[in-house]
């Protein structure tokens, strides 16, 4: 077929010696997409999207910003006032991250409702849950970028989670820093990866549509794609759907930009870093929340450690803690509970997470952190053996066919 | 006789055994020099030679009255200095320590029992804890309170309540006359 569907002579020739023209034309146009994906089903190519606005605005920021203790604030500073348009590269990029963490946690839960992680899609989950992970390791270090007192505090806490591990964590630590505290060979070394990462991303992206379209996209009814009648090609039809979503997100997020830049930011990081004191209130970006929540729970330093970097790794085994062989919660009526229920654990974290850890709120978040292991290893398995599931329709498009003929 | 060693002409288990053993050599060997070659990359993110080279300060400790405060900077952290009122001195001492977190006697954290000298550094996630003037907070224990996970410590900086796993850091120091230290 790649002679045949490029008609253009050079077209042709080129892709005679490299089939990339083959390779766009097979995985974003005929692409066979199941007939049936809702508007959940859009938020993986917003979040390509996004991170391709992250890398366009960083790299501009780049050309400004100065990676030294001495000049960053003040080149953060002077992108906002002198800069053309610095405001504007700097609020796109800042509010872009809070952007990218929302669209990827709907992403997951998606996920995690529609069941994507089941076979046969267990390697383009872990695929997805790297992005995640790298996405952290991104926010985190650029947070750190505009040397600001949360940027400096923030990186001193979450580099010195490292110093639990058990004998070299103090040399760990001293590593990372490339000194005795957070300094300037830190906020070097963070520049550096902060530009490397999302490239890294870039990288694991590819990868996980690679994956995806190997085992194709799973669907709201969670069941195998039958045959050519279940599916349409990807363009136009879901290239206009993936554009269309994109106006409505794009007016969320320019709201953002433009009306309120700094909602999703701390006053604080408007004072410069300064190494002798710590603000009263140290709360991390929202996205971190949850998880910060789940390290103070526990009175004690490794355990805290260890408990929240398991929340996320539990993920990875999730696809074998679920023994339901049904994918879509639609056809669970149990497990659509316990999804809802920890949606709900996952906001409380996050509240308590900027709350002080005393009294009523150290309780709830215990209670909250428990629940969230709770509901992989114990509900998780458990629902999967006893519950019985409604019965699944024959094929995507049955239904349809059958009440087109009534 | 001598041809038969030729890996042609003997049986395919013994030529495999040789073949083997080249192909695991190579490997190890191979395997070996891009661990060491990755030591230089690894090693160059610790403490460069100017970083550790500032890793002593002098302070003049003559201004600091009774009962008052300074913090100080070494290596980029805040260094409490404090000089103890008798009291306070008699306070840290009278503490039963069996039952602390992590048990040391105010004598093991001093060298001069009026001069008290700490990292000011939270041993649990490395914040500033408060308590160096008088208007903060000084915890439950008459010290130092850290405000972002409270952590309490007392008029030694020990560590009594709180997740910190232990006693506020004591610098290395000299006193270099009566009246200046020298830490580091
Ligand atoms: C930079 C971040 C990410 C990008 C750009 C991205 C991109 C995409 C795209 C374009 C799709 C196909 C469209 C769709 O189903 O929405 C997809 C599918 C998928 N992604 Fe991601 N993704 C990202 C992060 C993640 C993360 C963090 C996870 C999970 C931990 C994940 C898990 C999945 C799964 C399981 C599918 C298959 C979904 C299905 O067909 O039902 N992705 N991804
Ligand atoms: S850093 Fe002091 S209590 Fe956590």
């Amino acid at each position: 077929m790649s002679a045949s569907v490029h008609s253009h002579r050079v077209v042709r020739w080129i892709n005679d010696r490299l089939p990339i023209f083959t390779m766009v034309h097979h995985s974003a146009v005929e692409y066979p997409t199941p007939k049936n994906l809702n508007y959940w089903w859009n938020f993986g190519s917003l979040a390509g999207f996004i991170l391709a606005v992250m890398v366009l605005t960083g790299i501009f920021l780049a050309m400004n910003y100065t990676a030294h203790t001495a000049y960053a604030f003040d080149s953060v500073e002077r992108i906002m006032r002198d800069v053309n348009y610095g405001w504007l590269l700097r609020y796109l990029h800042m509010n872009g991250a809070s952007m990218f963490f929302l669209v990827v946690y709907i992403h997951i839960f998606r996920g995690l409702y529609y069941g994507s992680y089941k076979s046969p899609r267990e390697v383009l989950w872990w695929i997805g849950l790297l992005i995640f992970l790298t996405m952290m390791a991104t926010a985190f270090m650029g947070y750190v970028l505009p040397w600001g007192q949360m940027s400096f505090w923030g990186a001193t806490v979450i580099t010195n989670l490292f110093s639990a591990v058990p004998w070299v964590g103090q040399d760990v630590v001293t590593w990372l820093w490339g000194g005795f505290s957070v300094d300037n060979p830190t906020l070097n070394r963070f520049f550096s990866l902060h530009y490397l990462l999302p490239f890294i991303i870039l990288f694991l992206v590819i990868v996980h549509l690679w994956a995806l379209h190997t085992v194709k996209s799973n669907n709201p009814l969670g069941i195998d794609v039958r045959g050519s009648q279940d599916t349409i090609p990807f363009h136009p039809y879901y290239t206009i759907k993936d554009l269309y979503g994109m106006g409505p997100f794009l007016l969320f997020y320019l709201f953002f930009v433009f009306f309120a830049p700094n909602f999703f930011g701390e006053p604080d990081n408007y004072i410069p870093a300064n190494p002798m004191v710590t603000p009263p209130h140290i709360v991390p970006e929202w996205y971190f929340l949850p998880f910060y929540a789940i390290l103070r729970a526990v009175p004690d330093k490794l355990f805290g450690v260890v408990l929240m970097f398991s929340a996320i790794f539990i993920l990875f085994i999730l696809p074998w803690l679920d023994r339901s062989t049904v994918r879509s919660a639609h056809f669970r009526p149990i497990y659509k509970q316990l999804f809802w229920i920890f949606l709900l654990d996952c906001f409380v974290l996050g509240w308590i997470g900027a709350k002080p850890p005393e009294g009523a709120y150290l309780i709830i978040g215990r209670v909250a952190t428990i629940y969230y292991f709770v509901h992989f290893l114990i509900l998780t398995p458990l629902v999967g053996i006893f519950e019985k599931p409604r019965s699944l329709p024959e094929s995507i498009c049955t239904p349809v066919v059958k009440a087109a003929k009534i | 006789m001598a041809y038969a060693a030729l890996p042609t002409q003997v049986g395919p288990g013994e030529s495999q055994t040789r073949r083997d053993f080249l192909t695991y050599a190579t490997v190890t060997t191979g395997a070996a020099g891009t661990v060491l070659a990755l030591w230089p990359f690894i090693h160059s993110m610790n403490p460069a030679a100017d970083v550790l080279a500032l890793s002593s300060s002098e302070v003049d400790l003559t201004p600091v009255v009774p009962g008052q405060a300074i913090t100080v900077t070494w290596r980029g952290k805040p260094v409490f200095i404090r000089h103890r009122t008798p009291e306070e001195t008699q306070a840290a001492r009278d503490v039963d320590i069996s039952g602390l977190p992590d048990p040391q006697k105010d004598e093991d954290r001093v060298q001069n029992p009026e001069w008290l000298i700490l990292v000011g550094v939270c041993t649990h996630l490395g914040c500033v804890p408060l308590g160096q003037k008088q208007t903060d907070p000084h915890g439950d224990y008459n010290g130092w309170f850290c405000p972002c996970h409270g952590s309490h410590y007392d008029g030694s900086g020990r560590i009594r309540k709180g997740p910190a796993p232990f006693n506020l850091i004591v610098p290395p120091y000299t006193f270099t006359s009566k009246t200046t230290i020298k830490i580091g």
